[in-house]
């Protein structure tokens, strides 16, 4: 046994550390180091679904149930994997309208319906209640084990420790959880808190885990094969053991789909997960990571369930303090101790979060509304922050207490996870709502309005007063069915039997909600509001920046600048407006209150206050002309207009700006071809004024020498024409402006003539000529001078590069399908494979330097022109040392082809 | 002693000009098709003066010129460089090359001899 001295030193010691990591947290936050801004803090806060309940009622259940402790985490680990979408849409949701509850959504998705916000924050502080009573049994009776003696709940209540804790917990909410009014600014220091506490129980519940199983036992196997040596315990360990009939799936897939639905739903995961989120990119990481902490967490349970009934042979009565009473019995008082600490950052982190939640529903959904509904509070001018702030504490001091109250008057009614498990069937209501209203747009306000209110209750029906009259609250009677009713029975409801208790108030309590949830949407009709909020939530991602803005209307500036320093306080009202003229380019003076500054005034607002409210408000001071569904369809219109011009004008810019490159790199081909040009004029041109000069002022030049000379410059005159002539040939076919005469034309005799007029330069070279035609071929529809140009130039190609005296070029012709190819193959050096890329292009010239065949650079750019203007292609085929083959295809003609 | 000149130039009509008018003022003519042979006849025949095409197969003119001038034993070696490209670009890059005159072709041979006396009094 421990002394309670120590026990509450240690308890209060360590609520002080928390405070140290909350300062902290703050502090960093304040310097701009966030601390919390990676994704295994952001995992590790999610750690508060793992509440005292689930600290110390997993162990319980095991020992009772088996396996039946699984799917509670099963779910969330399923959901997280699953559902990381949904998620991240929520948090894009809440972020772009500044949400900051559960009930806000609900609320802000079907129309900003302050009543919608109301019954959500009715349905969560019914349903938490008890689950927060839940946490402070937990610590009590786990300070009943550690010290052995009278549990301090059966104190007085001025001397219960109990109430001490409760009010030490509010203190911490209110001094981390109240710190701003605006909760879409998040609370790092509360986060970094609950990340610790998350690390510090998952540390004791391994830390015993690890003693039991390794120090008490030698191992995971030992602990199996004792337990399969006694029969009650072995069958604990099958699927569907001890307790129920055969594996029961319905029980198993409503405990999943339950908590599922919870780690979703629980005011405080929505706080860790949505409210608190820095950074969308966490979401995916932390959807593993956490599942990951689940399953840590849960390693030991069986084990300890087990070395627990093994040691004590209690067939699991008092199970539910194993983890204390296992390490207390032997003797490892400081395990124990850390053990309580365990379940103690359990139960207070799930109490500060989920406080601090409640809290803004209550302050924002339950009294503002009441306080706006009297006129004089929402006329008067003053700066109301502060009040908000106060109503806020009062709320979460309130919310302790009324657990506290339900602790100390049925703490002793019902087993831990029962508890647990009414509030997880609570929450679950909120799921069609919630969940249809994020891709659902033809769901309604009075769909949801419907949905809750039947589902929670026929929730209460089945499922909370039955748990009351088993506390003896109400008469025993009542489980049979009122007046005697039986098919009315709360746990029978219409003879439906073979379930549990559980599972069969979720069936009962979700058939009703989605049934009203859809049958009234569809049979409703959604107003503006509704529609135009519907739109918003269920395209959060496809609307971007461009988020069309439904609101018409007047309002002054001064008005909505006055209203936003009531709620956000002078200075921050002011940086808004300031940075609403900056970036729509006006000046702070001359800014309209159009739509758009209407619009931020109330999305901030909303951040204080609530959608709901912040909708009141605004209304307060505009003028507004209220929309029909036919403006809201006008305008979305308008803003995916909008948006189609815009893209309309990126595409433009994009053409406009590919095709300026093209022109910028048409303007660089021109640049480099006059550069060639020139250089091609200037080369004879030197050559022809050098000379001319020499021999002028060379009156004693040598005849031989004056007769070189005169040659030179004939033959250089000679190559400016060919030059000149070439290049304007170029310019027109490339500019279209040649004429083309085209007609059939028999590509054999074209062959022969063009041979007949190069016959000469093969003599000259010594060359020798190949015919390979077919007796006949198909007319090809071409220019035949042209085509007689192209055929010179490759016969002529071909016996500059042959060599001498032992020259061969095959000319060959054949059909291929419905093209005729010329081929002309000469035996000369062939082109390297480097060059061969290169050899249509202009200027560009085979051979060697100096003894360079003569030629303009022009002909073979000149040929493929031609070419291709007739249809066809033109290719060279070489390998260095085996000769040239340069080929040509042209397509048949029509009469061609029909023969 | 007479003074050496190298022609490096691949334009074997320009070349013909070249040496006429070099071997008429009693200098003494090296040729080179190409950057290559011209370096390499730099570097072993040590012409005082080079007339140098800046558009050659293989090493360009530009090319040669920055090989000579990053070799401290050819340091005494007048360039000229001659080009048939007349844009700005082309001189710039032919200056910054490290040539001593850049004479743009056609050119007049009476202005080009003077410049040749000129560099090599």
């Amino acid at each position: 046994m421990i002394q309670p001295a120590l026990v509450l030193a240690v308890s209060f010691g360590y609520l002080l550390l928390l405070v140290a990591v909350a300062a902290h947290g703050d502090r960093r936050a304040g310097q701009g180091r966030s601390l919390i801004d990676n994704s295994l803090v952001y995992a590790l806060s999610w750690g508060v679904y793992c509440s005292a309940w689930t600290y110390f009622g997993s162990v319980g259940r095991a020992a009772s149930g088996g396996v039946w402790f699984l799917p509670i985490y099963l779910g969330p680990m399923l959901a997280m994997l699953l559902a990381w979408v949904v998620l991240r849409k929520m948090v894009r949701i809440a972020r772009s309208y500044r949400i900051t509850s559960i009930a806000d959504f609900i609320a802000s998705r079907y129309g900003k319906s302050p009543l919608l916000a109301a019954l959500v924050t009715l349905i969560t502080v019914v349903g938490i209640l008890p689950y927060i009573a839940l946490q402070l049994k937990a610590v009590s009776a786990g300070y009943e084990a550690l010290t052995g003696g009278p549990g301090p709940a059966d104190a007085a209540w001025w001397r219960d420790g109990t109430l001490y804790m409760a009010l030490s917990l509010a203190g911490f909410a209110v001094v981390f959880g109240t710190r701003h009014l605006d909760l879409s600014e998040r609370h790092e220091g509360m986060v970094a808190a609950i990340a610790f506490e998350s690390a510090v129980k998952l540390a004791a519940f391994l830390a015993v885990g690890v003693f039991v199983t390794y120090g008490l036992f030698g191992g995971m196997g030992d602990i199996w094969a004792r337990a399969q040596a006694q029969p009650d315990i072995a069958a604990l360990l099958q699927l569907g053991g001890q307790g129920f009939q055969g594996f029961q799936g319905a029980q198993w897939f409503t405990l999943t789909l339950l908590s599922m639905l919870s780690v979703l739903l629980l005011p405080r995961q929505f706080q860790m997960m949505v409210v608190e989120c820095v950074n969308e990119r966490h979401i995916l990481p932390a959807s593993w990571q956490f599942p990951a902490y689940l399953l840590l967490i849960n390693i030991f349970v069986l084990p300890i369930a087990i070395g627990g009934m093994l040691i004590f042979g209690d067939g699991g009565a008092g199970a539910e303090s194993y983890v204390l009473t296992l390490p207390l019995s032997q003797g490892a008082e400081w395990l124990a101790l850390l053990a309580y600490l365990g379940g103690l950052s359990a139960a207070t982190g799930m109490i500060i979060v989920e406080t601090v939640a409640v809290s803004t529903m209550v302050c924002n959904d339950l009294v503002m509304p009441a306080l706006l509904s009297r006129g004089r509070f929402a006329r008067t001018g003053g700066d109301l922050t502060q009040l908000l702030l106060n109503i806020r504490r009062a709320a979460i001091l309130l919310v302790l207490l009324l657990g506290y109250l339900y602790f100390r008057v049925a703490g002793e009614a019902y087993a831990l996870v029962s508890i647990g498990l009414i509030s997880f069937a609570a929450v679950a209501q909120f799921a069609p709502a919630l969940l249809g209203g994020m891709y659902w747009r033809g769901a309604t306000r009075g769909g949801a309005l419907g949905g809750l209110i039947g589902g929670s209750l026929v929730w209460a029906y089945t499922l909370m007063l039955p748990s009351l009259a088993r506390s003896g609250w109400i008469p025993g009677g009542f489980l049979d069915g009122p007046f005697g009713l039986a098919f009315l029975a709360p746990q029978r409801l219409f003879g439906l039997t073979g379930f549990d208790e559980l599972t069969h108030s979720l069936f009962w309590s979700l058939l009703v909600n989605v049934s009203l949830y859809v049958g009234l949407s569809l049979a409703g009709r959604a107003s503006a509001r509704e529609a135009s909020q519907a739109l918003l939530f269920v395209e959060v991602f496809q609307r971007g920046e461009a988020q069309p803005v439904f609101w018409r209307g007047r309002a002054r500036p001064e008005d909505l600048r006055r209203l936003a320093g009531r709620f956000l306080g002078a200075a921050r009202a002011e940086a808004l407006f300031r940075d609403h003229a900056r970036e729509t380019g006006t000046a702070l003076d001359s800014l309209t209150a159009d739509a758009r500054l209407v619009d931020r005034v109330e999305r901030q607002i909303a951040g204080a206050i609530g959608t709901a409210s912040a909708r009141v408000m605004v209304e307060s001071v505009a003028q507004e002309e209220p929309l029909s569904l036919g403006d809201v369809l006008e305008i979305i219109d308008e803003a995916s207009q909008v948006r189609t011009y815009a893209r309309e004008l990126e595409e433009a810019t994009v053409e406009l700006r590919a095709a300026n490159e093209k022109l910028k790199s048409l303007d660089q081909l021109k640049d480099d071809f006059m550069s060639s040009v020139t250089h091609e004029l200037r080369t004879p041109l030197t050559s022809i004024r050098a000379l001319t000069e020499l021999m002028l002022d060379t009156p004693d030049i040598q005849p031989a020498e004056r007769e070189e000379f005169l040659a030179i410059i004939l033959s250089e005159s000679e190559r400016l024409s060919r030059l000149v002539n070439q290049v304007l040939d170029l310019a027109k076919i490339e500019s279209g402006m040649a004429e083309w005469h085209n007609t059939d034309v028999d590509m054999k005799a074209l062959i022969v003539a063009a041979l007949r007029s190069t016959a000469e330069l093969f003599r000259e070279r010594g060359a020798e000529v190949v015919l390979d035609l077919p007796e006949q071929v198909p007319m090809v529809l071409a220019d035949p001078d042209r085509l007689t140009q192209v055929l010179v130039n490759l016969l002529s190609n071909a016996a500059k590069f042959v060599p001498e005296h032992r020259g061969r070029v095959e000319v060959a012709l054949r059909q291929q399908g419905d093209e005729l190819v010329v081929t002309v193959r000469d035996n000369g050096p062939g082109v390297a494979p480097e060059d061969q890329a290169a050899v249509f292009d202009k200027f560009r010239q085979g051979g060697e330097a100096g003894n360079r065949p003569p030629g303009t650079g022009l002909g073979l750019p000149i040929s493929r022109q031609i070419v291709v203007n007739l249809g066809g292609r033109m290719w060279l085929d070489s390998q260095p040392g085996q000769g040239a083959c340069f080929a040509f295809s042209l397509p048949l003609s029509q009469q061609g082809r029909v023969r | 002693m007479t003074d050496r000149v190298l022609i490096a130039d691949d334009e074997p009509n320009i070349v013909v000009s070249l040496s006429f008018m070099l071997k008429r003022e009693g200098y003494e003519v090296l040729v080179a098709p190409d950057g290559t042979q011209a370096l390499a006849m730099i570097r072993g025949e040590r012409p005082r003066l080079v007339l140098l095409d800046a558009a050659m197969p293989g090493l360009s003119g530009f090319e040669v010129c920055e090989a000579v001038r990053a070799d401290p034993d050819l340091s005494g070696i007048r360039i000229l460089m001659l080009t048939a490209k007349g844009r700005d670009t082309d001189i710039a890059r032919g200056m910054g090359a490290g040539a001593d005159a850049y004479v743009t072709k056609p050119f007049s041979t009476r202005e080009l001899i003077v410049r040749i006396r000129e560099m090599l009094a």
